[in-house]
């Protein structure tokens, strides 16, 4: 006779949807570098020193593994969070591995609108820029993509296809049908309001529910949508 | 002043040609001078749906390339007075298409009088299509009542927002108004087509007209006669009505609900 032993589970896996910046190199110059991106993180907001960056160079057929070295640790030395090379046909996963970085095929992902640098206009209006609230009143269609770097506010029916994404908390005071994401920089306490709800997506902070998976009870409803600790919870909107 | 109206959708096969057709039609019966052109480059159909495939000699390309002028591209209407084509090219690919050899053939249209310009979009997103709408000061966007074209419209309105020369200059969105094509009301009924309602609701622009599902589009298709010209028909009618609203006549909506057969009907199963 067999006895099964059941061993306990050490690991799990998990989705998770993060956000990464891109650092896009056009050119390796130690120097010139050195100087642009230590301006650049003096004006930029705690998120940008603290997020994970992907380097994806401009000319990778046209670039030498010195240089490169060179420019990772000139990023290094001023405390950009590298965690990956970009992957192509010119920068394989050895590469990265040498550089001490992971390699990360950027082909499926798709871009946010990401500025580190409001236009100074901006910046001299609202110095606050960082929990500045978009307001939207226009129909959010399909294949389009708002980000705000505050709360997002929209005044208009949400497509299927189309896609919120907020730092904040996202209002919909109409139907929405697309993606919305609040909290993508890990705020735990973001979330979703909205008029009627038919999301194809829903997720704050990184833990999400897709359609299929929203409470039946709160489909095409008003609802309030907020996490505690991993789990979702839907609340009627009255 | 000239008004360049684009007729689009994204999804193929919903009913822009003939819609295009229809419209340039209506407009010249109603004594507006009118050009609808097609865009649809490689794939011409506009000139059987008007019936004049037999009088084509040159095209859009050939008028963009200088081979030919403006009043030879042109092809005039046999039937409606006002009315003019200009056919797409079979033979020549997309790329041939420019902005500003668009814009020279639009302006050559203002000049000599033009009241409206119908800008015949091929399906898609790509390049003719964007082409198509980039000199847009309105837009109609055709629409079947199913999910996948309604999501297609969509994209399409998303895209005319930020992608016109108005857009561009700061002048804000054109004006879009939807056409929904091939209604069914029986078929709405049972559940198995999306109301107009639900269009309405998801596409969230204002309501040009229903034309029903109806075997007179495909007649008149076949016979190269714009459906619109069928006045006894319930599509010919729904098309007249688009116009008039086009124009700014208010007028209700037909052909939407499913008609109730009578008890003669029922008993007898006539039509």
């Amino acid at each position: 006779m067999t006895v099964a032993f059941e061993e306990k589970a050490v690991l799990e896996f998990k989705g998770r949807m993060l956000m990464m910046t891109v650092l896009l190199l056009k050119d390796l110059d130690p120097n010139t570098l050195h100087r642009q991106i230590s301006l650049r993180l003096d004006d930029a907001a705690q998120w940008l020193r603290d997020a994970p960056v992907v380097v994806d160079l401009a000319h990778p057929e046209d670039t030498d593994q010195v240089g490169l070295m060179a420019a990772v640790d000139t990023l290094r030395g001023l405390g950009v969070n590298l965690v990956a090379l970009a992957r192509n046909e010119h920068l394989d996963s050895d590469t990265a591995a040498m550089l001490g970085l992971g390699s990360i095929s950027l082909a499926g992902g798709r871009d946010v609108p990401r500025s580190a640098e409001p236009a100074p206009a901006a910046q001299a209006e609202q110095p606050a820029e960082p929990g500045h609230t978009l307001v939207i009143d226009q129909p959010v269609r399909s294949g389009q993509q708002i980000y705000s770097r505050g709360d997002l506010i929209v005044l208009a029916p949400v497509s299927t296809g189309a896609e919120l994404l907020a730092e904040g908390h996202i209002h919909v005071y109409n139907t929405l049908r697309g993606r919305a994401l609040a909290g993508v920089r890990g705020d735990q306490s973001a979330r979703i309001f909205c008029q009627k709800l038919d999301a194809e997506l829903v997720s704050i902070a990184g833990i999400y529910r897709v359609a299929e998976d929203l409470p039946d009870q709160h489909r095409k409803q008003a609802v309030h949508i907020t996490l505690d600790g991993d789990a979702m919870r839907f609340a009627d909107l009255k | 002043m000239t008004k360049i109206v684009v007729v689009t959708s994204g999804k193929g096969g919903v009913g822009k040609t003939t819609t295009s057709a229809a419209l340039a039609t209506g407009l010249a019966q109603r004594g507006h001078k009118t050009t609808v052109i097609d865009f649809d480059v490689g794939l011409r159909n506009l000139d059987l749906i008007m019936g004049c495939e037999r009088r084509v000699v040159y095209d859009l390309v050939n008028v963009i390339n200088g081979d030919a002028n403006l009043k030879q591209g042109l092809i005039k209407d046999k039937r409606v007075e006002d009315l003019f084509i200009l056919p797409a090219s079979q033979t020549r690919d997309k790329d041939a298409l420019t902005l500003e050899g668009v814009e020279k053939v639009l302006e050559g249209l203002k000049d000599m009088g033009m009241e409206y310009i119908i800008c015949d979009s091929p399906a898609g997103i790509e390049k003719g299509a964007l082409t198509a709408a980039y000199f847009a000061d309105e837009a109609v966007v055709v629409t079947n009542p199913e999910v996948s074209s309604v999501r297609d419209s969509d994209r399409i309105l998303g895209i005319l927002s930020s992608k016109t020369r108005k857009a561009e200059l700061g002048e804000g969105d054109i004006p879009a108004s939807l056409l929904l094509t091939r209604y069914s009301p029986e078929r709405v009924e049972r559940g198995e087509m999306l109301s107009v309602e639900d269009v309405k609701d998801i596409l969230a622009i204002d309501l040009l007209g229903v034309i029903p599902e109806s075997q007179a589009v495909l007649n008149a298709s076949n016979s190269g006669a714009p459906v619109i010209l069928d006045s006894e028909s319930d599509a010919g009618k729904a098309y007249e009505d688009a116009v008039a609203r086009f124009l700014g006549e208010q007028r209700p909506h037909r052909f939407l609900t499913a008609n109730k057969k009578g008890l003669f009907g029922r008993l007898f199963g006539a039509q």
